[in-house]
């Protein structure tokens, strides 16, 4: 491969650190600052639910009181709960995890950064634009964040209606904070639909010569159908959002039962966004952790084709299961019936990429590496919340379950374990490509297990919470379930150390890590056409185009 | 070797305008939120200035980079894609409001607050008045803009792709005139209101987006008009126009959903 990669090496890089990392158009470049941002904006987002599970820990509120909110207990002074400071947080802590740092680490981050280099394209088909949903990211998180910090419903500052921002709450939520959030989410859908134009033009106009559909890498199999899931529902959660808005400012009544309305309406748009918006979460997630079992079971992912048109069939079946969060609105019996029968249906394009990893582990040669232990944790845990998805999809289940913990549990265990764990296998597997140095496999083990098992802690016992009848977004509970609120503020903690410790690792290994000379530093089954570029690669990749026999090793298909 | 480009696609600089253009979005936004809630309505203003100076400058850099040649055929087929791809995610967008129109009209509240879709006080528009004639007249103005891309495609008739593109533009502001005036009677003389109730809610909305992507796709097919008589477009390289009418035949067709859905079915039974 030599040509592409040499090109470059002795190229001095001439750009200003403004005209770099502020006016880029550099898919590399736009990939770094999506990875740091949503980083940033993740530990912001963690830190909200490290107060709640402080509150959470002991029945009673010790912490967010109305008379100013406490970071250590005490029993001496008077303390009445402040319900709104953890709705504000509840609201805020999914609102930035949905928009703010899954999609843009996952998508934007690696998105940006891999799809471009596995296809062999130059760069993005938009550049500019590019940078432009960069951008647009960032302006939507300065809303989200100073919606927190704005004035509010109850007289407080910040708007506590839920991520999901349902009327008639959310409509009558007083105060700027609630306007706010809504264009926090125009604005990020804005950054999303241009980020998916951009990636779905680059891997039907850019790839490289010989390399058809069905030889193209999973990873960029899955951006590509995640930006068809982004392009098509993110614009109709943007009608609805705006309908709340008329409705809020401008005495509209899309959701006002008085004037004709229908607040139920609000969710069934809602929710045609918001299950794609699932998958838009984890579908990257699955492209990452097929090439990091790939590599490091040393074979080829089993069976490629079911693979690709696996993650088709997720795409498509997303878009026609959205009623299931919703089923005790009071919808017929029919309806319930073809939601129930339409989301089980998924589990099996699900199965057959989780049943497909197995099958390449199986018979490998396994190493052990940092990336690898988080694939393995991503496929314990995306199957325990896969698990209990198929339970909670049976509409008649669900009528116990609904709006309890068994419902944190499981979505928690499919994003908040699945996806960040895929992001972590992510970043350990292409830490070394993207800065030059590697990061400490000792260390990162270290961080695997804390993490492994906190989130574990924390989450598994909110099943038994969720079967004991405990429900959601509450600030206080009764006596009877305080024993795994306690475990899973336990766990939660752990998990935080970790989320330090990664920060750690990663600036350590920036500082101090060991330099990379080779391309491919794990082996020759991490055979996409990144692993022949230099790590880091120069400025400009491919100014060659890849030759067909650089990354067509034509083994299984 | 640095710097040797030896592919079609297209490698730009680095540019300001992504950040200056989310600055501006972000002050627009913010100040629309301050001027909602009746603080200042300047910070909306100062934004939505950098917002419209930002796109010029950008289509501008743009169109130039068509005409210094930076647009190889590759590249013209990723800005076709590109286009087509935000038609759809436009299309999405218009979902969002059809289907609050079609829920309403064919769920209407009764069974639970009693209320029918259209309120019999409510003074409906005859659509085979006004909307009627409005369907044609965008429907010419989609057949003038296609008269002067065939004009451009078949023969590069400079005077026909013109002349067609005036014509189209022309109903296309008609259009938007009648629409206006449409909106004028109903508020003024029909004792509408702009919001209140569901029947009101959907038919501002729906029509006000509708009539939103009109004046857009006119200012797009004015900047083509500007461009043509300067020269720009050739028979193979034109792919500013050939979005504009893209985005144009988008309209169309959204209003002829508009129409049938929203006027004809929508006061059907009154």
């Amino acid at each position: 491969m030599a040509d592409a990669a040499i090109h470059g090496h002795d190229h001095v890089d001439e750009r200003s650190f403004f005209t770099r990392w502020f006016m880029s158009t550099n898919h590399k470049d736009i990939g770094i600052l999506y990875l740091i941002v949503s980083a940033l904006v993740g530990l912001i987002s963690v830190t909200f639910t490290v107060y709640m599970r402080l509150e959470l820990m002991d029945p009673g509120v010790q912490y967010m009181c109305a008379e100013g909110a406490r970071l250590f207990a005490d029993a001496s002074a008077e303390c009445t709960p402040n319900g709104h400071l953890w709705n504000v947080l509840i609201t805020a802590h999914g609102i930035l995890m949905m928009f703010f740092v899954v999609i843009p680490a996952l998508f934007g981050g690696f998105g940006n950064y891999f799809m471009p280099l596995q296809i062999g394209a130059p760069d993005m088909a938009f550049p500019r634009m590019n940078n432009l949903s960069f951008w647009l990211y960032v302006a939507g998180t300065s809303l989200a964040v100073a919606s927190v910090l704005s004035p509010g419903g109850n007289d407080q500052l910040g708007s506590g209606v839920g991520w999901v921002l349902y009327p008639p709450l959310s409509v009558n939520e007083g105060g700027l904070s609630m306007d706010l959030a809504i264009f926090a989410v125009h604005v990020s859908g804005a950054s999303s639909i241009l980020g998916a134009i951009n990636m779905i033009t680059t891997f039907l106009n850019m790839r490289a010569p010989g390399m058809t559909l069905f030889k193209v890498p999973l990873f960029s199999w899955s951006i590509f159908v995640t930006s068809w899931l982004i392009l098509l529902s993110l614009p109709v959660l943007a009608g609805a959002i705006t309908m709340l808005l008329m409705d809020r400012n401008f005495g509209f009544a899309f959701f006002d039962a008085a004037g004709g309305g229908d607040p139920i309406l609000y969710q069934h748009i809602l929710w045609f966004f918001g299950h794609p918006e699932v998958y838009i979460v984890i579908l990257p997630g699955f492209g990452i952790i097929s090439h990091v079992i790939a590599t490091f079971a040393r074979k080829p992912v089993f069976g490629y084709l079911p693979m690709v048109w696996a993650i088709i069939a997720i795409g498509v079946l997303g878009f026609v299961v959205w009623a299931h969060h919703m089923y005790t609105v009071g919808m017929s019996l029919n309806q319930q019936a073809y939601f129930m029968l339409a989301t089980m249906v998924i589990a099996v394009p699900t199965g057959v990429k989780v049943f497909s990893w197995i099958a390449t582990m199986w018979g490998g040669s396994i190493e052990f590496k940092a990336p690898m232990m988080f694939a393995f944790g991503f496929l314990f845990l995306f199957t325990v919340g896969g698990v209990t998805g198929v339970v909670l999809s049976q509409a008649a289940v669900d009528r116990f379950y609904h709006d309890t913990y068994y419902v944190v549990a499981h979505f928690h265990y499919v994003m908040s374990l699945g996806a960040v764990f895929a992001i972590f296998a992510g970043v350990y597997y292409y830490f070394g490509k993207m800065t030059g140095r590697q990061y400490s496999e000792k260390l990162a083990h270290v961080h695997f297990w804390m993490f492994f098992i906190g989130a574990n802690v924390t989450f598994f016992p909110q099943h038994f919470l969720g079967r004991q009848g405990m429900p959601r977004r509450y600030i206080d509970y009764p006596e009877a379930f305080a024993y795994w609120n306690y475990v899973s503020s336990i766990g939660a903690f752990i998990s935080f150390a970790s989320f330090l410790l990664f920060f750690g690792i990663v600036i350590y290994a920036m500082m101090r890590g060991a330099r990379i000379t080779q391309n491919n530093y794990w082996n020759e089954y991490a055979d996409t056409l990144e692993w022949t570029l230099p790590s880091p690669p120069p400025e400009h990749t491919f100014e060659i185009l890849p030759k067909q026999e650089d990354w067509d090793k034509s083994h299984s298909h | 070797m640095a710097h040797a480009k030896n592919h079609d696609y297209h490698i730009l600089p680095p540019s300001i305008w992504p950040l200056l253009g989310a600055v501006g979005g972000f002050a627009m936004l913010f100040g629309a939120v301050l001027w909602m809630h009746g603080i200042t309505a300047w910070l909306f203003w100062g934004g939505l200035l950098a917002v419209l100076y930002t796109s010029f400058a950008w289509w501008a850099e743009v169109a130039h980079e068509g005409n210094t040649g930076d647009h190889t055929s590759v590249v013209r087929i990723g800005l076709r894609y590109g286009f087509i791809l935000f038609v759809m995610s436009e299309v999405m967008f218009f979902f969002a409001w059809f289907w609050s129109f079609f829920k309403h009209a064919i769920y209407p509240m009764q069974d639970y607050i009693g209320t029918e879709y259209v309120q019999p006080a409510i003074h409906i528009v005859d659509p085979f008045h006004l909307p009627l004639i409005n369907t044609l007249i965008l429907l010419l103005s989609g057949c003038a803009v296609t008269w002067a891309h065939h004009a451009l495609v078949h023969s590069n008739d400079r005077k026909a792709l013109v002349q067609g593109l005036a014509i189209g533009i022309a109903f296309g502001v008609a259009f938007t005139g009648l629409q206006a005036f449409e909106y004028y009677e109903v508020l003024a003389h029909e004792g509408w209101e702009f919001g209140g109730d569901i029947f009101y809610s959907n038919f501002f909305m729906a029509t006000g987006f509708h009539g939103f992507h009109v004046l857009l796709g006119t200012i797009f097919l004015i900047v083509c008009l500007i461009r043509a008589m300067k020269g720009a477009f050739t028979p193979e390289q034109h792919v500013g126009f050939e979005t504009a009418a893209w985005y144009w035949h988008f309209v169309d067709v959204v209003w002829l959903f508009l129409f049938f859905a929203v006027y004809l079915w929508g006061t059907a039974g009154m």
